[in-house]
């Protein structure tokens, strides 16, 4: 059982020429086997959270807390977050050339397992994984995320998810750009990752489309850089039916 | 010729040559002024590290020890200057330091691979340095006869100060490999000239490595002497801090249907890391059904080096399959190492995996398994250099 623990996080983005707050506050407990699902109006943070929990050094917390299972996140290098088990599904993943994706996975579950996993078993995992995913296997000789579709590169994020197993899983906006079918594989690997690895999950998303098949235990709204009201899976409608608006002082949401 | 006297960086205007960046040789050291760097053609070079080569800077004999291998039936030999066999390629010395590199030896290597000759193992000339103190000339010709097929591997090694000229001629259908192995002690100053004449049907590759130096400038240039002839040229260079590492190609595309495509990649680490890439590629109005591609990208490992890059094309046909150019020079990526990091890749290896995976397609391509592995080898120890 792992607990991530948010308290009263504050956040800064750095940019070349200023630091402007983003994060003002924000308090989230997320545990083995529960779903949490922020929605909230474009630039409310939300990337900003999660970036900030995978430790991009673009992000300076300024204040508060963040522990898994009681060890300081913050005080741990981007890679140690990653191997202690929490996962980042990017909202825009990265292309980096030159690097296969077949590399890319075996050094990535070699630096998180500890160990290098045994060849047979790992090209078993892997090819069943792609086939879940309804990735084909050429995919396994192309450059990480390079040329790949947005629809694609999603997929890889749900693929990478599925093969490190952390404790801890934050996807945002994972669902964005998918098409019907293909949101139906990428959610189905998701719960696929919750019953095998009884993995808690930090579901960011702007609909509440993909809320139809992965089913969360909690809803957030956030705006404004923190959560500003929380409830069950009905909040989930409210939103749909009505949008941000009674959340972000009357000014209309972009949704 | 019916031009003056070659002056470098002089605008070239005679029908047979149009390219201002590449004026017609001359043996005679007199026709090369001493270069002053503002030239085009040296614009980049920092003249004074070039230890007088472009002067007068006396050469003697010993800077170099070489040592040969080459199967049967290759044979390895030491020619006169004045053989036929030195003119045979059609190259002539376009700059001081090559002019002066030329008339400062009696005599040249000749590795002769006979005609339909196939060889299974690589010809290697290993040069060691024993002192950079004084310079020294070398001059090495390598002649393919038609349709054999081998790989030649040049090493250079140690310290030394060397001016050379590397002549290649690969006769009709020939499948010649030529690799150029730069792994110079960090005080080694290396002005290489290198030219290729590629036969009718002929299939070259070409490629440089070079690693260490303090000053490594190395000009190759293509001719074709028919149709058919394509080449490939392959360049992997590393510099560390302090080094100057300047590559040139130019490809003179004379005859028709002919191909070529250069590679060059270059990783730069440390303050004062500095390299320069030049790429010509002229395309003559009887070379038509030309196919050409260059490109050159380079890797800023850290702050404080600089990569400089210039592709040119130059076309005077329009009957031509294809022609293209880039370059980019980009540094190591934050946002491709945070991506890395956060699947809880360590930052070391993440740095290798991305250096190696940008050099591995040029080690794919030259497939020459023993200076592949050196290759690998080397940058997995440039890469502990810095401690990534
Ligand atoms: N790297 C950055 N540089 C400058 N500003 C940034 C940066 N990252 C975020 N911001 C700013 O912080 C605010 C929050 O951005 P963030 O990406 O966290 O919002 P979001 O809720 O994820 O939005 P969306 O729904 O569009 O994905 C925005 O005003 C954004 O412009
Ligand atoms: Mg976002």
């Amino acid at each position: 059982m792992a607990t991530l623990d948010i308290r009263d996080l504050h956040v800064d983005v750095v940019t070349e020429t200023e630091s402007k707050e983003i994060l003002k506050g924000v308090d989230l407990t997320v545990s083995s086997g529960e779903t949490h699902a922020i929605m909230g109006p474009n630039g409310s943070g939300k990337s900003t959270l999660a970036y900030s929990l995978a430790g991009h050094p673009k992000y300076q917390v300024t204040s508060g807390s963040v522990t898994l299972d009681g060890e300081d996140v913050l005080a741990m290098s981007v890679d140690e977050r990653a191997r202690a088990g929490l996962f980042l599904a990017m909202q825009y993943p990265v292309e980096v050339p030159g690097v296969s994706m077949s590399n890319f996975l075996r050094t990535a579950a070699t630096a998180v397992r500890g160990e290098a996993p045994a060849i047979r078993t790992w090209v078993k995992e892997v090819k069943q994984a792609m086939k879940d995913l309804d990735i084909t296997e050429e995919f396994a000789d192309r450059s990480v995320n390079e040329g790949f579709s947005g629809g694609e590169k999603k997929r890889h994020e749900i693929l990478q998810l599925e093969l490190l197993k952390p404790k801890i899983a934050v996807l945002d906006e994972t669902d964005s750009g998918l098409d019907v079918d293909a949101l139906r594989v990428v959610s189905d690997g998701v719960n696929k990752y919750k019953a095998d690895s009884d993995g808690g999950v930090l579901l960011i998303t702007h609909y509440t489309r993909i809320l139809r098949y992965i089913h969360p235990d909690k809803v957030h709204v956030f705006a404004g850089g923190k959560i500003v009201e929380s409830g069950g899976p009905e909040l989930a409608e409210e939103l749909e039916n009505n949008g941000y608006l009674r959340f972000t002082s009357g000014k209309p949401a972009a949704v | 010729m019916t031009q003056a006297p070659n002056v470098s960086g002089a605008l070239e205007t005679s029908d047979r040559v149009a390219s201002h960046l590449h004026p017609e040789g001359s043996f005679d050291v007199a026709d090369h002024p001493v270069p002053s760097g503002k030239e085009e053609w040296w614009r980049f070079t920092p003249m004074r590290r070039l230890r007088g080569l472009q002067t007068d800077a006396p050469f003697a004999a010993g800077g170099c020890t070489v040592t040969v291998q080459a199967p049967a039936p290759a044979t390895v030999s030491q020619v006169s200057i004045d053989d036929p066999v030195t003119r045979e390629s059609g190259f002539a010395p376009t700059e001081r330091v090559s002019a002066r590199a030329w008339n400062a030896v009696d005599e040249a290597t000749l590795v002769d691979i006979p005609a339909e000759a196939e060889l299974d193992q690589p010809i290697y000339l290993r040069h060691t340095g024993n002192g950079s103190d004084v310079a020294t000339a070398g001059h090495a010709v390598i002649r393919a006869g038609r349709h054999s097929k081998a790989t030649v591997v040049l090493e250079f090694s140690g310290s030394a100060t060397v001016a050379d000229t590397v002549q290649v001629i690969a006769g009709d259908g020939a499948q010649l490999t030529v690799v150029a192995m730069l792994e110079w002690a960090d005080d080694a100053v290396h002005h290489s000239a290198q030219h290729i004449k590629v036969g009718r049907d002929a299939k070259v590759k070409h490629a440089v490595l070079t690693f260490g130096g303090d000053l490594v400038r190395v000009p190759v240039s293509v001719d074709y002497d028919g149709p058919g002839g394509d080449v490939e040229l392959l360049g992997l260079y590393y510099a560390d801090e302090g080094q100057y590492l300047e590559h040139r190609i130019f490809v003179d595309h004379a005859k028709p249907n002919c191909k070529s495509d250069a590679l060059y990649k270059g990783a730069l680490q440390g303050k004062g890391a500095r390299t320069v890439w030049v790429g010509d590629v002229l395309i003559r109005k009887a070379a038509e059904g030309t196919e050409t591609y260059e490109m050159n990208r380079n890797l800023l490992l850290t702050e404080g080096a600089r990569a400089d890059s210039v592709p040119n094309l130059e076309i005077e046909t329009g009957e031509i399959a294809g022609a293209g150019h880039a370059s980019a020079t980009g540094r190591f990526d934050d946002e491709q190492l945070f991506y890395l990091l956060s699947r809880g890749i360590p930052e070391p290896v993440a740095r290798r995996l991305v250096v190696r995976g940008f050099f591995g397609e040029i080690l794919l391509r030259l497939g020459v398994p023993d200076v592949v592995e050196r290759a690998s080898a080397i940058i997995e120890r440039e890469l502990a250099v810095t401690g990534n």
